[in-house]
């Protein structure tokens, strides 16, 4: 560590470089896989591997989403490395995931020769112009000086402003290269504007609206989790005493047990947070971009209230729904300065309106989805309620896409921050356990828990390598319904039950998992359920639990594509 | 108003990087927005790229598309104009055979009433410039049609805007 931070001036080849770069901004975790055009990069970093701890993926794919889910948990950017052509063409899925999910991730991309480029050469890919429109921003380095500036600005930009990935392409002749070398972090760019200043006025227009306000309501999105304002969000929701519901990237910046907490929005999100949508007269968004899934029909969509958008993207604003009152910046500092100029607030009846459809809801669906009668399969919504209380609300819980996502977003009671770590924007099957292997680096002393489908699982199931490899401690729980099920679901209310493609004939995952050395079990009987989730929450390192849950079961409620949010189906 | 088609007239300050024509062509792509022309070149500022970028869209498109456009990192400001807001002019080549110069008294006189500038002559072909309005330039090249023309080129729009630009402004507040 002696030289590492400090900005000494000295020889360095551009891979060398490159690796001082990555201490000057506290890189300790990368997830990469080597090839022939980021050789001397691996090279460079074959000195260092006391402070840099590589993980060894097992696909590029599996790479981006490891940093996403390290990144996530830890607020820190997620570091990739891979090489020239299907090396860098493997992450793209990862970027784009990253970019539309507002992940900080540097990818380092190596890239033939220089004197090579358009040639097609081997492995050489146009990774600028193939990574261009998924990231918040890309640069190709062809001599070994330009690396210290590039580092800096990619890191700064993957973090700043609005989060997002990043791709440096270098050339295997700017890694070769010498330079002088020295570090200065990068705080500024003139055509960038990370933050938005605060305007004044919006703050008291907002607060206007929010003191007459008579039936209020919050969304809250992943913006508060990356301003990292929990406390500002919570001294704001209850300052203003006002029924606040998430989004699933805002999922975990509230306790789910708090009373304000009136549940999930969207397409399979709770009763009364979708149907006060369109009752409410003022709407607060916070750190939300009103994404299709969350609005459903945009028409008819909260057109009765007076929207205050508090967000830190200027573009986000008016963009699906018009803000009355737009607050921009960062909801960190916008929100003590709002909770300051508002009333302490009550509204007991109207949250008591949220409490009498949950009720409903209850009824029609959630009793029957946590408890379901014994003749019944096991259900998705019993096993995630398991786990929930058995862990108290405090684990880490990774989920790939599909039926089991939104049961386990719907179900798990998440008690601490930054637990919910999920492929939102882009609903990228394959994501967890990758992800989920990422989180468990990123928060070490937290327990993870990856929930995947047996689609989403065969999708990226060869990072069982990486966790063997690495020893991390990852509890995969399978949740297998021998359907790709959100598909199923939709074909049996839409399709006429045209089952197209959706049926799964599965390898046996206790087989696969015993190939990788990882125990594991399997339970087809409800009566095995509780004990075999005690096995895998205390088992010593990884565990892989394959629950057999009913086939056909549905996710309800539901907002039908296309349908207004009032339209939410119990059934 | 907002859902009515306009030609709008996007003024785009930039940084002058490798890929920035990517960058904000595909904002357009994305959005199945066709572009009708587009110009980059150097701008007051130095260092400092100018596009000028024309297409037809609502008014709420266009808010949308420049929010997009500033998004991107290495974009300094983006505005829109109508074209009664902006001063603005193509410019166009034409090239023809030289004998119908000396022969046909007509094209002359087409010569002289466009305001069109000879720029070469020599014994097999003549370049002939004219810079102006979209209207002109079609007018010019319907007359010269009939006589054959060789080849024919016109530059995207170029535009600077009746009210002040306040972005040399916003620069110097950064630096």
């Amino acid at each position: 560590m002696e030289v590492a931070v400090e900005n000494k001036t000295k020889t360095l080849t551009g891979a060398e470089a490159l690796i001082q770069c990555l201490l000057a901004e506290q890189v300790d975790t990368i997830f990469g896989y080597p090839g022939g055009a980021i050789m001397p990069i691996y090279d460079a970093l074959y000195s260092y591997r006391e402070q840099i701890n590589h993980i060894l993926v097992r696909h590029e794919q599996g790479a981006t989403h490891s940093a996403q889910g390290y990144a996530r948990v830890s607020g820190k950017v997620g570091v990739v490395f891979a090489t020239s052509g299907p090396g860098a063409t493997n992450l793209i899925t990862g970027i784009a995931d990253a970019q539309i999910d507002s992940t900080p991730m540097v990818c380092i991309t190596g890239q033939v020769a220089s004197q090579l480029l358009g040639t097609d050469a081997f492995q050489e890919t146009d990774v600028m112009g193939v990574s261009m429109p998924v990231t918040k921003w890309n640069v190709q380095i062809t001599s070994a000086e330009e690396i210290p500036a590039a580092v800096a600005k990619a890191f700064y930009i993957a973090r700043s402003g609005r989060p997002g990935p990043v791709v440096i392409d270098i050339t295997k002749d700017a890694q070769f290269g010498r330079l002088d070398y020295s570090y200065e972090r990068c705080h500024q760019i003139r055509s960038y504007v990370a933050s938005p200043a605060v305007e004044k006025a919006s703050i008291w227009k907002a607060a206007d609206l929010i003191n007459k306000a008579k039936k209020p309501m919050v969304l809250f999105g992943q913006g508060v989790i990356l301003a990292d304002a929990q406390q500002e969000f919570k001294d704001f929701v209850e300052k203003s005493g006002i029924p606040s519901a998430w989004t699933i990237m805002g999922l975990s910046a509230l306790k789910d047990d708090h009373p304000l907490n009136v549940g999930m929005l969207g397409m399979h999100g709770n009763y009364g947070p979708n149907k006060m949508t369109n009752e409410c007269d003022v709407l607060i968004a916070v750190g939300m971009r009103f994404d299709d899934r969350v609005t459903g029909d945009l028409s008819r969509y909260a057109k009765q209230a007076k929207v205050i958008h508090l967000e830190l993207d200027p573009a986000e604003i008016n963009k699906n729904v018009n803000a009355d009152v737009a607050v921009l910046g960062d909801c960190k500092y916008t929100l003590p300065l709002i909770t300051n100029a508002i009333n302490q607030g009550n509204y007991s009846s109207w949250l008591e309106q949220f409490n009498e459809l949950y009720q409903e809801e209850y009824k029609a669906v959630i009793k029957e989805e946590l408890n379901p009668a014994t003749d019944k399969p096991i259900s998705m919504g019993e096993v995630i309620k398991l786990i929930s209380d058995k862990t108290k609300g405090e684990s880490v819980i990774v989920t790939d896409v599909g039926q089991h996502q939104m049961v386990a977003q719907r179900y798990y009671q998440f008690s601490k921050w930054r637990s919910n770590i999920t492929s939102g924007g882009l609903g990228t099957m394959g994501f967890a356990l990758p992800a989920a292997i990422g989180a468990k680096f990123g928060a070490p002393d937290r327990q993870v828990i990856a929930v995947i489908g047996d689609g989403g699982f065969q999708m990226t199931i060869q990072e069982l390598g990486t966790i063997y490899q690495s020893g991390v401690d990852v509890k995969i729980l399978i949740l297998n319904n021998e359907f790709l099920g959100m598909v199923r679901q939709w074909q049996e209310m839409f399709f006429d039950r045209r089952y197209s493609f959706t049926e799964m004939i599965n390898p046996d995952f206790q087989t696969i998992a015993k190939g990788y050395h990882i125990p594991s079990q399997k339970v087809k009987e409800r009566t095995d359920l509780n004990a075999a989730l005690d096995t895998f929450l205390n088992s010593e390192g990884s565990f892989l639990l394959e629950v057999m849950v009913g086939k056909e079961n549905n996710v309800f409620p539901m907002v039908p594509s296309g349908a207004s949010v009032s339209e939410i189906r119990l059934r | 108003m907002e859902n009515k088609i306009e030609l709008y007239t996007v003024s785009v300050y930039t940084e002058n990087n490798i890929g920035l024509l990517n960058r904000i062509s595909a904002i357009f792509q994305r959005r199945h927005v066709n572009i009708e022309s587009i110009s980059s070149s150097v701008s007051e500022i130095e260092g400092v790229s100018r596009w000028t970028i024309l297409i037809s869209v609502t008014e709420k498109q266009i808010k949308k598309i420049i929010g997009q456009i500033e998004k991107q990192v290495e974009v300094i400001k983006a505005y829109y104009h109508l074209d009664e807001d902006t001063i603005y002019q193509e410019s166009c080549l034409f090239k023809v055979a030289s004998d119908l110069l000396f022969e046909e008294r007509e094209i002359q006189n087409i010569i002289k009433e466009s305001n069109a500038n000879i720029v070469t002559v020599n014994k097999d072909f003549f370049v002939l410039e004219k810079s102006g309005r979209k209207k002109e330039i079609e007018t010019l090249y319907e007359e010269l049609k009939p006589y054959g023309i060789m080849q024919f080129v016109r530059s995207g729009r170029i535009a600077v805007t009746k009210q002040p630009m306040e972005i040399s402004k916003s620069l110097e507040a950064i630096q």
